[in-house]
């Protein structure tokens, strides 16, 4: 579905590339976790993928077509993409939010019909924010202006949907909760994701497929169960760690033991 | 909630009848009175008619000329707290207004007397002033990359807007006594335009700009969340920002090269108009344009008449009214 070929980017000309030849494949239908550390290069990346950032050398293909000189809403009505956080800086309600997504599916001068809004409030009935459609969304809580969002991305009608981080600074609750809902997107209404995350073992539960990043590099990528190895954590974030099938939850875990001296 | 078509046409209804309320209205206040049914009686010619005298030639055009400055300053505030995710910006954020108003003081400190097509010089001067700030300002935003980076045009506007009243101080500081007076006075902002010619050469600067922001309220509603959620939604991000940036500046340039820098309006009418229709641009816009011409003119209308020897310059009586008001709207949460 999605290829990045050999894709390299850098803020500007001579400093050291955030994103240094990485070449990866998303099959339709998969869910992909990007893992590394801060700094590695996993949000320049994502944004490369949904199009929004534009490589320096290599290209990204979606769907046969390089993404590169597609006009923006073309892109944005096969590619969603969920940011780490969103702030409103005016009253916008949870509606108004979910109903942006789908800006690239309509005219310039066009208004939302009842179609629109259908699509909206089924996305707002996915992500269990239905309740909340006229709350503003400035009055949410972290956990639930993700799933806001996420419902914003999901009303887009994506073929692919990226997230960035999307349980970074949400309570356990909140992350197991996210993690259910894009557990049940994707298999049942068949989105392919990709989602980078710090959290190993939301990856591991999430992810059937992993691409580690290490300073813009990849250093592995595969089946979770080949790539998520203590080997593969010491090289990401110096850490012994032990990585063992968790017995009742039946994912891959990872528990660190200590920096590496 | 009703569906966006409903509240657009209610918008639209509701803020259209007041400013057509307002603009039959305001030419009615003033030292003499006229009667509204005198001037549009059909049966009495024109030049015996004194009501419709007044009402037409003297009063009328700064009505009109007050509706377009009003207009024009509420939407350029609403789409620069837009562009830069502030709600504080308004049109002089970005040193477009100061610009202007230094254009001005060097027309009418260095005697430029130039007419063009009935247009004096000042207004001339004071809209090539207010396209140098944006040129520059635009210059710096996008030498610093590719796209314009929010806080990269904020401090550039407020460096630019200091830069430009060091300037106007200097201008005034040369000037002889006359020439600061005559400054000074269209510093504080006056609608007392003199005839229909001035209001017609801002106009087409005005709707030209107001038709490129017809095209961008979606844009502005994405782009206040951020421009990677803007890019991710099927925003063009440098393209809108490019277009609000230029169609917000040259409306302001039109606005103060026709009435001076007249301030509040851009800050307090967007704010008032989302308490009523809500954050959605596509709302907030044109009933910003229309409350902006209304608010206009009442203050006008106060301007003319609450002084007892004489009119007081509009900018004072937006400030008096709109700094308190703001006051209220800030602590009021």
């Amino acid at each position: 579905m999605l290829t990045a070929e050999h894709v390299t980017f850098g803020y500007r000309a001579g400093a050291p590339r955030v994103v240094d030849d990485v070449s990866l494949t998303i099959a339709a239908g998969s869910m992909v976790g990007i893992l590394g550390p801060n700094g590695s290069g996993k949000t320049t990346l994502l944004k490369m993928l949904s199009g929004t950032l534009t490589p320096s050398t290599g290209q990204v293909v979606f769907g046969g077509r390089p993404l590169a000189g597609w006009p923006r809403r073309d892109v944005a009505r096969r590619i969603a993409m969920v940011p780490q956080e969103t702030h409103a800086p005016f009253d916008f309600t949870v509606l108004d939010i979910v109903l942006m997504g789908r800006f690239p599916h309509l005219g310039t001068f066009a208004l939302e019909g009842p179609a629109d809004l259908a699509i909206a409030q089924q996305a707002l009935a996915s992500t269990g924010m239905s309740a909340f459609e006229g709350r503003p969304f400035a009055t949410l809580s972290g956990g639930e202006k993700q799933r806001v969002v996420i419902a914003s991305a999901l009303a887009q009608s994506p073929e692919l949907l990226l997230l960035d981080e999307p349980t970074a600074s949400l309570d356990l609750g909140h992350q197991l909760d996210v993690q259910l809902l894009l557990t049940k997107l994707n298999r049942d209404s068949g989105v392919t994701m990709v989602l980078s995350t710090h959290d190993l073992n939301l990856a591991a539960a999430l992810c059937r497929d992993l691409v580690l990043l290490r300073a813009g590099r990849v250093i592995a990528q595969g089946p979770t169960e080949d790539v998520l190895t203590p080997e593969a954590v010491r090289a990401l974030y110096g850490v012994d760690a032990d990585v063992a099938r968790h017995p009742i939850a039946g994912h891959m875990t990872v528990t660190p033991l200590g920096r590496v001296p | 909630m009703p569906p966006i078509r409903t509240r657009l046409v209610l918008t639209l209804t509701g803020f259209g009848l007041v400013l057509a309320a307002t603009i039959l209205t305001g030419p009615l206040i003033g030292s003499t009175h006229i009667s509204l049914g005198r001037v549009f009686d059909r049966t009495i010619a024109f030049a015996d008619n004194a009501d419709a005298q007044i009402f037409f030639i003297a009063r009328l055009p700064r009505v009109l000329a007050g509706a377009l400055v009003g207009a024009a300053l509420a939407a350029a505030g609403v789409v620069f707290q837009a562009l830069l995710r502030n709600p504080l910006a308004t049109p002089d954020t970005l040193g477009v207004s100061s610009g202007a108003a230094l254009g001005a003081m060097l027309a009418i400190t260095l005697h430029i007397n130039l007419t063009m097509f009935g247009i004096s010089s000042i207004p001339v001067a004071s809209f090539a002033g207010s396209i140098g700030a944006l040129g520059i300002v635009y210059a710096l935003a996008s030498a610093r990359r590719r796209g314009l980076s929010t806080i990269v045009l904020l401090l550039a506007g407020v460096t630019m807007t200091a830069f430009f009243q060091a300037l106007i101080l200097f201008t005034q500081y040369l000037a002889d006594f006359a020439d600061t007076f005559r400054t000074v006075r269209w510093l504080m902002g006056t609608l007392d335009v003199g005839s229909y010619t001035p209001i017609l050469a801002a106009l087409p600067i005005v709707l030209a700009a107001f038709a490129m922001l017809a095209t961008l309220p979606r844009s502005l509603d994405l782009i206040s969340l951020g421009a990677d959620a803007a890019a991710a939604r099927g925003v063009d991000v440098v393209a809108a920002e490019r277009l609000a940036l230029a169609s917000a500046s040259l409306a302001t340039g039109a606005a103060v090269s026709l009435a001076g820098p007249v301030g509040f309006i851009g800050l307090v009418v967007p704010h008032l108009v989302r308490l009523i229709v809500g954050s959605d641009h596509r709302l907030v816009l044109p009933a910003s344009a229309l409350f902006g011409a209304s608010f206009l003119i009442v203050c006008d209308a106060v301007a003319r008449t609450v002084w007892p020897s004489g009119e007081l310059p509009v900018g004072i009586v937006t400030a008096l009214i709109g700094g308190p008001f703001f006051l209220w709207l800030l602590v009021r949460r």
